[in-house]
């Protein structure tokens, strides 16, 4: 709605004496604000649905367009333009005027005046438009006039208040969660004055999404309970960016006082998300002032780290590389497109090898030709795209708790009504989720393994009708699938539907990029493509190694084994990864271990050498969304001791390369790597095939591989382990907020009501990493199919019970 | 001018058990079924458009019309809603109908599906008035067991069921968008229109919604011919319709009489005002609609002559005040009435209220000065019109006009220093005190 609808016919009116054409169903509000007039509202937001509700924004309307006009003024929020209309707002109109004020001053006798310590204070709606479109003493309190009260403010959630008295009804908030987010969990109760924002106790505000309201709110009626007397908004200062926390690229407000944030809230972007951010992307911002953040370099002496200046570090880094033997580069997804092609660049450069892998978490070989194949360069889909096509099949992918734009994309989209219907979604998945109910999808129910051959049977269903006008989005989630990603490259060259990868992490697009791969150097070149090697090598002044690299499995198993003695880490934890404990093991048996964190973790722990590096709201640099677009981003604060990776690595390369190994990385700074890499531009030759579509082909016989080792039969006990990251959960970027960690889902175990029945309400699942007890919860899944949430509890599936995909056990849980 | 009583949906009232299916049929009931399904339904409509019959819920839209406006190419289904959340002040016809003879109204509710094709209908009935729910209920019951509701109804190959809802109190469910959220389980809150009822109503399809007593005009409009109908009533607004006196007569109830007659005529027939005393005001259709004095005891009181007047018909709920009640006092009351059935949905109707409570109580009690008279009148342009939906259009009503005519009286509470009335001389019970 805030995209210009395509639409041809337009119709002309006249606002104030002005004459201007304007797309027909264009609602007299916004036409007024194409001649320059913004007439005062509450309830109005054009991307809800209009509701006429506050009355704010009458508007006199002498001629409807047939000739007559209306006897009374009318609200322009509602009232869509019509060919030959005449309009005039409080700018000519008297009576239009009065209108205004008469309702603002409605408004405001049941208002506090509480301006002075209200959070909204500053940057109200209400308070600028009293100003503008009200009376400048009340005749309310003149007269004695009683307001109504209510006891201060009431959580409907762990993280939003709500002060009754302050709100004004606008029901902004409430129609914010039905129709945007789908959570309906408050509403409007009781009536006349006494009407309210309320809650069903037995349903919590639990949305992913609720801090929308508190932004939408044009009073200070909802505020969070993170921010709600922190600061006032003309001490702030606002600085636009990009969220880290998901690969949507959601355009944000980083506000900040003297040094420290204070509050995040969405950016205006139509192309990307809207008006719109997650919960995560709002309040996910503690994590760099935790007080375990590091600060300074820090080296290893007599077994103890210790404090250390950066020439010393730098120096002590590159002489343990320098005498390690082989060294491995893992990167982790969070890293900027410029600090992934400062990896990138130093694996190569300075160390010589191909060894490098940003894919921290279960990957395969398969995934890293797709992403060469696929993915790298690739930009066929968009935001909008999703809104136009016929289709979207999701694989691998839980939108929203994974995407939230996606999610809140595809739902504006499938519940788009007018002709032809919306876009449909069939999920690939193992169960109907609450999310896939919100988006209207359908469900093609799928064990874990079994996705590829679903995909594959895709282009043979004709009911699902997967054309060209279709869009394909598989998660990260498929690499552990054997086969999967073929089948949804083979389904939508079949079909000629669109192919998407979306990953979990910001960084994670950048880093396939920048070549943040064995198999990929910057700009989509392959390893193994002669030509490309030059032209990397040409501009680097070295020579490109020829066989591609170790992927992150291949680097942990090699410095167990003692093929590598060295590994640079930047941005991992231990448990995201394929076998936490493997990783562990590694990070032991690796004779040098740089680590550039953020804050302390079992990495740096482990590490010989620790650089602290800068969170992105210390540095520039870009991430790059699962559309490929990339979303530049300046820095927030400039903290001389915070560092962002490339600098370091820099520093580590020079220091290398005083030691007569390998050659600087040329670049110290965000801005000189930026110009590097445009510089040296995408790859125009030959891109990556996938290598043999036949292994496409043979899901069942590479489904049967992955079980390898686990019992293949379904036997009594025996369950497949199907998982996937809440939204809100246990991730350290979250860290920090407990009211925001409050409003996630309690970890459950989803199974079929047949193994619910058989194993009751408390179950314990085993695995051949550990066990854990959770509360269980029956859903339409096979009966042999257990889901739990990957980060919700202990140390994650990964390090406390099995890898996705494998079998456990399930037993009757202790009495809770 | 007519001057005569003429009795129709009345005319039963006084029969032994009238509520009865077996006295409703007695008298002929039913019968206008069989003759409304010799007929096309296009046909049903068309006698009703041409009797003139209009809306008795208060607008006076003309029912034909609003019948002709269902798109009978929509393929969901259609609906009939009988809108009978009587709460008005003052009103108090439909209750009294439904009390006496609830089988007219059922009656009409099937003729009237036929006629815009619905096969379900629903009455909605106030839900303080259980006693009604109950009466309508076992009326429905009784034409389902003797088949004039139900599958192939008098064998003519029609269906129809009837569900009888009862509200949960509240006055803003009388209009008709939001008596429709009442109905679909949600808050009753008005809609947003467009989309209109006809186009897209009950469970978002075409519906109509009729006030009771239009329904229950519709089987004696079939049964005798809407030249018959029209005979009565004046041009533009024709027929008959229940006058509910109420107040300071002697003999208050149900005049049945054609449009037009006038309020002279009914304060005779209704015996005359009360012994001693005046006519002081009085309200046409309602306390929604602007009172009105003794100087307009000759208007006709039909659409057209109380529109003249300043005034609207309403649902002729005439409400009669003599000389001892005193006008502030029944603003105040009236205006409490609004504010607690404001349904907050709006900023004028749910904060004006409020306000306007808080202003005429201080006057009332002498408190305040004369320029509040002009700050009401101010409160009262800015919520007319301005407002969601017409109760708030109602609320200010008394308000306005009031002042309009008794702007002295207003002035004496606060010249005396509060209500210069005794309000025990206003009770029914005046004069019969016994002092102990």
């Amino acid at each position: 709605m805030t995209t210009v609808p395509e639409k041809t016919d337009l119709v002309t009116l006249t606002i104030d004496g002005v004459q201007l054409s304007v797309p027909k169903d264009t609602l007299v509000i916004r036409a007024a604000e194409q001649v320059g007039v913004q007439v005062p509202r509450f309830c109005d937001h054009p991307l809800l649905a209009p509701v006429g509700a506050c009355r704010q924004c009458l508007v006199d309307v002498p001629d409807a367009g047939n000739g007559r006009g209306f006897p009374k003024p009318q609200a322009s929020c509602t009232l869509p333009v019509a060919e030959g209309m005449v309009v005039n707002t409080q700018a000519t109109s008297p009576v239009a005027d009065k209108a205004q004020q008469g309702i603002m001053e409605f408004l405001l006798i049941n208002h506090p005046l509480d301006c002075p310590v209200c959070d909204k204070g500053g940057e109200c709606p209400l308070q600028n438009q009293a100003m503008s479109n009200g009376r400048a003493d009340s005749r309310f309190s003149a007269r004695g006039g009683v307001k109504r009260t209510y006891p201060k403010p009431i959580n409907i959630s762990a993280q939003v208040l709500l002060d009754r008295e302050r709100c004004v009804l606008c029901a902004r908030c409430t129609r914010f969660s039905e129709q945007i987010a789908g959570d309906p969990f408050i509403a409007l109760v009781e009536r006349g004055a006494l009407q309210q924002v309320g809650i069903y106790e037995r349903e919590p505000f639990e949305s992913y999404f609720s801090g929308n309201t508190i932004q939408i709110c044009p009073v200070g009626a909802l505020t969070s309970a993170d921010y709600r007397f922190r600061s006032r908004p003309f001490d702030l200062v606002s600085t636009p960016s990009v969220a880290e926390h998901d690969a949507c690229g959601s355009a944000i407000r980083i506000d900040h006082r003297r040094g420290k944030v204070m509050r995040r809230l969405a950016g205006n972007d139509p192309e990307v998300n809207e008006e719109w951010i997650t919960d995560k992307d709002r309040f996910g911002f503690h994590y760099a002032t935790e007080p375990d953040r590091l600060t300074y370099p820090q080296i290893r002496e007599d077994g103890e780290l210790r404090p250390a200046s950066w020439p010393e570090a730098f120096a002590v880094a590159a002489r343990g590389l320098s005498e390690a033997g082989g060294t491995g580069v893992l990167t982790g997804g969070r890293v900027t497109a410029e600090d992934a092609y400062a990896y990138s660049k130093f694996a190569r450069v300075a160390l010589g090898t191909n060894d490098i892998d940003f894919r921290s978490r279960p990957h395969s070989a398969e995934e890293a030709a797709f992403l060469a194949a696929e993915v790298v360069l690739r930009r066929t889909v968009t935001y909008a795209d999703l809104e136009s096509a016929s289709t979207v099949v999701l694989a691998g992918l839980e939108p929203e708790d994974e995407a939230g734009m996606i999610f809140l994309r595809l739902r504006k989209a499938a519940g788009r009504a007018g002709s032809g219907g919306g876009t449909r979604v069939v999920s690939i998945a193992p169960y109907a989720s609450r999310g896939l109910a919100k988006m209207h999808g359908q469900l093609v129910r799928t064990a874990p393994g079994d996705e590829a051959a679903a995909l594959a049977a895709l282009v043979a269903q004709g009911e699902f009708g997967i054309d060209k006008t279709a869009v394909i989005l598989v998660g990260e989630r498929l690499a552990t699938v054997p086969g999967a990603l073929s089948a949804a490259a083979g389904l939508a060259a079949r079909t000629g539907a669109r192919l998407a990868w979306v990953p979990r992490r910001a960084g994670d697009r950048g880093a396939v990029e920048a070549g943040c791969l064995p198999n990929l150097l910057p700009g989509g070149r392959p390893v193994a493509d002669a030509g490309a090697r030059v032209d990397v090598g040409a501009d680097w002044g070295v020579d490109v190694p020829e066989t591609p690299g170790r992927d992150a499995d291949g680097i942990i198993a090699a410095l167990g084994s003692g093929e590598l003695g060295g590994v640079v880490v930047g941005g991992v934890d231990p448990d995201d990864t394929t076998d936490p404990a493997a990783t562990r093991a590694a990070l032991e048996a690796a004779s040098f271990v740089v680590a550039l964190e953020l804050r302390e973790t079992d990495v740096t722990r482990a590490a010989d050498v620790v650089f602290p590096v800068a969170p992105v709201s210390d540095k520039a640099g870009t991430f790059v969304t699962w559309e490929g677009r990339p979303r530049p981003f300046e820095a927030v604060f400039s903290s001389p001791s915070s560092l962002p990776d490339l600098r370091i690595l820099a520093g580590i390369a020079e220091e290398l390369s005083a030691l007569g190994v390998g050659r600087p990385l040329g670049f110290r700074t965000v801005a000189e790597a930026r110009a590097e890499m445009e510089e040296m531009g995408p790859w125009d030759g030959e891109r990556a095939v996938l290598g043999g579509s036949e292994t496409a082909l043979r899901p069942s016989s590479t489904t049967e591989e992955a079980g390898a080792g686990a019992p293949s039969s379904t036997t009594e006990g025996h369950f497949a382990l199907a998982t996937w990251k809440l939204m809100i959960d246990n991730g350290s970027l979250q860290d920090g907020d407990k009211a925001y960690r409050a409003t996630g889902r309690a970890p459950v175990a989803r199974l079929s009501p047949t193994a619910y029945d058989a194993h009751g309400p408390t179950v314990t699942l085993t695995g051949d990493r550990g066990s854990v007890t959770l509360p269980a919860e029956p859903a339409e899944l096979d009966d042999d199919v257990v889901w739990v949430p990957a980060n919700s509890f202990g140390n994650g599936v990964l390090a406390d019970l099995a890898s996705p995909g494998s079998r456990v056990t399930i037993a009757k849980g202790a009495d809770q | 001018m007519p001057d005569t009583l003429t009795p129709v949906l009345t005319d039963n009232w006084g029969d032994d058990r009238a509520w009865t299916l077996a006295a409703y049929t007695e008298r002929g009931g039913y019968g206008a079924l069989d003759k409304a399904f010799a007929m096309d339904p296009a046909a049903v409509i068309e006698t009703v458009k041409e009797s003139g019959l209009r809306g008795r819920g208060g607008a006076g839209f003309p029912t034909g019309m609003k019948w002709g406006f269902i798109p009978q190419d929509n393929p969901r289904p259609k609906y009939l809603v009988v809108n009978a959340d009587e709460s008005e002040p003052g009103t108090c016809k439909d209750i009294p109908l439904m009390m006496a003879s609830p089988h007219t109204l059922v009656e009409g509710v099937i003729i009237s599906s036929y006629a815009i094709r619905a096969n379900k209908a629903f009455i909605y009935i106030r839900g303080e008035v259980l006693h009604v729910v109950r009466r309508v209920q076992r009326a429905v019951q009784e034409a389902y067991l003797a088949g004039h509701l139900g599958k192939d109804i008098h064998g003519s190959g029609y269906d129809l069921d009837v569900v009888v809802h009862a509200g949960a109190g509240a006055y803003i469910c009388g209009e008709e968008t939001a008596l429709l959220e009442g109905l679909e389980g949600r808050r009753g809150q008005p809609r947003l229109r467009p989309p209109f009822p006809a186009v897209a109503g009950l469970y978002a399809s075409p519906t109509v919604i009729n006030n009771v007593e239009s329904i229950a005009s519709v089987p004696s409009i079939v049964a005798n011919g809407h030249g018959w109908f029209a005979s009565m009533g004046t041009e533009k607004s024709k027929g008959f319709g229940i006058f509910s006196l109420s107040g300071h007569v002697r003999r208050p109830g149900q005049y049945e009489a054609p449009l037009g007659i006038t309020l002279r005529t009914l304060i005779d027939l209704a015996g005359g005002m009360r012994e001693g005393h005046e006519l002081k005001f009085w309200t046409p259709g309602g306390s929604s609609t602007p009172l009105l004095t003794a100087e307009h005891l000759d208007i006709p009181l039909d659409f057209e002559g109380v529109g003249a007047a300043g005034s609207m018909l309403g649902t002729r709920a005439l409400q009669i005040f003599d000389d001892t009640t005193c006008v502030v006092r029944a603003t105040l009351r009236w205006t409490e009435f609004y504010k607690h059935e404001s349904c907050g949905k709006c900023t004028p109707c749910r904060e004006g209220t409020w306000w306007l409570v808080q202003v005429l109580s201080a006057l009332e009690k002498g408190q305040g000065s004369e320029s509040d008279l002009d700050l009401l009148l101010d409160q009262c342009d800015n919520i007319l019109g301005r407002s969601f939906c017409a109760l708030a259009d109602g609320a200010v009503s008394p308000i306005t006009s009031s002042i309009q005519y008794f702007r002295d009286e207003y002035v004496a509470h606060l010249t005396e220093g509060g209500c210069p009335f005794d309000p025990a001389r206003s009770t029914a019970w005046a004069g019969q005190e016994v002092l102990a």
